[in-house]
């Protein structure tokens, strides 16, 4: 009866888990959100009353090394989740400890950049240019910083044995929720930092 | 027919296993408790947007009164407004979209309990951080839809409009949460047989509902936020100095604000399509094209936005795409119309209370819909814009419309909650007093509008010509005042000593039918096993569901833990926000500590009884 009652919840009309298919409608949600703040910045280009402007003070190099690393880090988040499902516990929590430093080097740039820019003079406060580029680029980064946060309590869950390979499914929804994360910012650094 | 399942059904409600006191309520994670727990509070909500939509009528009921001053009658319209939509017609939806989802697809509870009930107490906490604006004297002020740059710091300076953006801002998370929750259910959680093309169409109406939440409320979420950095921040999103466009909050707002109208009006539509089926013993007419109907206006209703924004000045082209994507949504909308009279035509109407809101719904939302057409000319929108021509639509389709069909839900799903019926008798009463105070209020502006009286002014000249209008209006007002009241004592009477109803008291042909009233905790003893649209209206299949759906679980099924993280959490989702409002970034930072402390715990908890 206990695996039967196991059976009657897991099974799903989809054969998808309810946890990965509602993780899915809120990235749906997610979509809206970031497409939101993302045509407002296409809206508010050009309309900067006071520079700095966008071509003036991007640095294009920088911000493609940041990028690459934030992409790379896509592919320790698969390895982690390859891992655990393979049981490989110690090689899991390596690749999320990889995935949680490539996001903290992601941020560490970023952060180098606006400080630059606000030495440029480009603040929240300076021009429509300013208040799109940061609120839209910094909720971004809100994403990312909640991102590493729940690698590290995966990683830490995996340490103490409380996620193995049969809840391999929870890694693989953060998984989902980082990859996300990472395509949002491709979106982003197309639109924003690569047309002119 | 339904005498079967009428004897047989036991009338015990807390069968074994289901706790009662506050403290169970408290950590329910039931959809049906939180189900009668979002209906009490928006109906409550209700009784507040009432009491200030009437002094709004008896300010307005000769001209140039000074009964209350300009400042308190914009607080009044911004309350009315915000708390009739966001606090009233859409939790009350809501309300029924628990009760009723779950036992019409055959599932045992949502697919995220815990996080139903976070969204209901985040509905409760954000509704009351709203209200509590009135106690310190700052009740929002710039009108529902929150126009900038009345809005901005510079023409806004008090907590008014922090209220509002701060509340909404909570509310929109209850909504998205909802949302995801609802489409999860239906999608992964119906039972053996039972398609999408069987699904009884409130269950596919939450469905479409769904979608719009999840879609539309970031829409919102997101111009809030520009809101709240240009307040707190000097942000300048909306300030034209710098060259912030305040047309971008129309644009953001009515993204968000038109799919929010069938937010409102599509599980209206849902309940009177099972409704007037079961009072019409006839299968509901064109199920498909009702289904794809209700559909198309979801898809549509999200190209229809700047027929909010005529008078803004978009250019021909642009209004001229939005005249006619207005003009087409109207006819998905006149199809379902059409498909509720084939369905009654021919049938043995039975004109219960249900019934008769239905009907109701059918003929004042129509007039809703025709005045709709009118202003959706651009044109003709310019004479109308603002004026109380406008104020008479929304109220008939919103009013007549989502709150008339959530009635007729409330009468037909109330013995199935309660294992008794809402007197008949005063149901009469209610939906007579309803539809007379109804027409008398909000008829009659239709011609103060024609004749030039402007929305959102908090009083008018005697030389306009228009105080009969106005004072028709406000008798209309107290009469329907009276109807809420009726509904009230109803329910409260009905509850206690209401004639017992059994499991299928309607003969209505769905599976919440098949299970006793009230529903054990547990929903269904065994999953019913679905072959048709109207599985408890052939005997063949009725006999065999109601052997698996009447008697007790032989074994305690599987249910969910109750939880005290989803109120927590709520609780300090509300108070990270409030504390946006000191607009000090580390007050902030530290807001947030509790929220991540909250959602940590809940995610350690277990969902369900470990053991196996």
């Amino acid at each position: 009866m206990a695996h039967a009652a196991a059976a009657d919840h897991h099974a799903t009309n989809t054969g998808v888990s309810n946890f990965k298919l509602g993780f899915w409608t809120f990235l749906a949600s997610e979509c809206l959100f970031f497409g939101t703040l993302i045509s407002t910045y296409m809206v508010y280009k050009g309309t900067a009353l006071v520079g700095p402007y966008p071509a003036e003070i991007f640095d294009v190099i920088h911000t493609t090394i940041s990028t690459t690393i934030l992409l790379f880090s896509s592919l320790a988040m698969v390895l982690a989740l390859h891992y655990l499902q393979h049981a490989r516990k110690n090689l899991a929590i390596l690749w999320l400890g990889v995935v949680i430093a490539m996001g903290a080097g992601f941020l560490v740039m970023e952060f180098q950049s606006y400080q630059k820019y606000i030495g440029y003079g480009l603040t929240l406060t300076s021009s429509t240019f300013g208040s799109s580029y940061y609120v839209l680029t910094g909720t971004h980064k809100i994403h990312v910083f909640f991102g590493m946060l729940w690698m590290g309590i995966l990683a830490w869950r995996i340490h103490r044995g409380k996620i193995a390979a049969p809840q391999a499914e929870q890694v693989e929804v953060a998984g989902l929720y980082w990859h996300f994360v990472d395509i949002i910012w491709i979106v982003i650094f197309t639109l924003v930092y690569l047309i002119p | 027919m339904s005498s079967v399942a009428t004897e047989q059904s036991p009338v015990h409600g807390t069968s074994h296993g289901e706790e009662t006191g506050l403290w169970s309520w408290i950590t329910t994670v039931d959809h049906k408790r939180i189900a009668i727990m979002y209906f009490a509070t928006a109906t409550i909500f209700f009784f507040v947007g009432g009491i200030e939509a009437m002094i709004i009528r008896l300010q307005l009921m000769n001209p140039e009164q000074n009964l209350i001053s300009p400042e308190f009658y914009n607080q009044l319209f911004t309350m009315h407004g915000t708390t009739m939509i966001f606090l009233v017609a859409m939790p009350m939806a809501v309300a029924f979209f628990n009760y009723v989802v779950p036992l019409q697809i055959g599932a045992r509870d949502v697919a995220f309990p815990r996080l139903n009930a976070l969204s209901y107490w985040i509905f409760l906490f954000g509704g009351i951080y709203l209200n509590a604006s009135w106690f310190v004297g700052a009740a929002p002020h710039a009108s529902w839809v929150g126009y900038a740059t009345l809005t901005s710091s510079q023409f806004s300076p008090g907590l008014n409009t922090d209220f509002w953006f701060i509340s909404l801002s909570i509310l929109g998370i209850a909504s998205i949460a909802g949302g995801v929750n609802f489409i999860t259910t239906i999608v992964n959680m119906r039972a053996p047989g039972m398609k999408m093309m069987r699904m009884p169409l409130f269950t596919w109406m939450t469905f479409v509902t769904s979608f719009l939440l999840i879609t539309a409320i970031p829409v919102i979420a997101v111009a809030l936020i520009f809101l709240g950095f240009d307040r707190l921040f000097g942000t300048v999103f909306f300030n034209p100095t710098m060259g912030g466009d305040p047309v971008l909050w129309q644009h953001l707002f009515w993204i968000f604000g038109h799919p929010e109208v069938y937010i409102l009006i599509l599980p209206a539509f849902g309940v009177i399509s099972d409704v007037i089926p079961t009072f019409s013993k006839k299968p509901l007419f064109g199920y498909p094209i009702v289904v794809y109907a209700g559909i198309l206006i979801g898809f549509i209703g999200w190209g229809v936005w700047s027929h909010h924004m005529f008078t803004v000045g978009l250019g021909p082209i642009a209004d001229s795409f939005f005249v006619a994507a207005t003009m087409i949504i109207a006819i998905p909308t006149g199809v379902k119309i059409f498909n509720w009279l084939a369905t009654m035509w021919g049938g043995s109407i039975r004109f219960t209370t249900a019934m008769l809101f239905s009907v109701g719904l059918v003929a004042v939302f129509t007039v809703g819909g025709l005045s709709g057409i009118m202003h959706a000319s651009a044109p003709v929108n310019l004479q109308q814009h603002d004026s109380y021509f406008v104020v008479a639509h929304f109220h008939y389709v919103i009013v007549g419309g989502a709150m008339m069909g959530l009635w007729a839900g409330l009468y037909y799903w109330f013995p199935k909650v309660s294992g008794r019926f809402l007197s008949e008798k005063l149901g009469q009463w209610h939906f007579w007093t309803t539809m007379v105070g109804f027409n008398l209020t909000f008829f009659p502006m239709h011609f103060s509008g024609l004749f030039g009286m402007p929305r959102r002014i908090y009083t008018y000249s005697a030389d306009l010509n228009v105080a009969i209008y106005n004072q028709l209006a406000t008798v209309g007002a107290l009469i329907f005042a009276v109807s809420a009241v009726i509904m009230v004592v109803n329910i409260v009477k009905s509850w206690r000593s209401g004639e017992k109803a059994g499991a299928n008291p309607w003969d209505a042909p769905h599976l919440e039918w098949s299970i006793p009233s009230p529903p054990h905790h547990y929903n269904f003893p065994e999953l019913p096993n679905v072959q048709s649209r109207e599985p408890l209206w052939n005997a063949g299949e009725r006999e065999q569901i109601l052997a698996v759906t009447m008697g007790e679980a032989k074994e305690e099924p599987h249910m969910p833990n109750p939880s005290y993280w989803p109120i927590l959490l709520a609780a300090s989702i509300t108070l990270a926000w409030a504390l946006v409002m000191t607009g000090v970034w580390w007050i902030i930072a530290l807001g947030i500590i509790p929220v991540f402390f909250c959602t940590l715990m809940w995610g350690l908890e277990p969902a369900f009884p470990e053991g196996h």
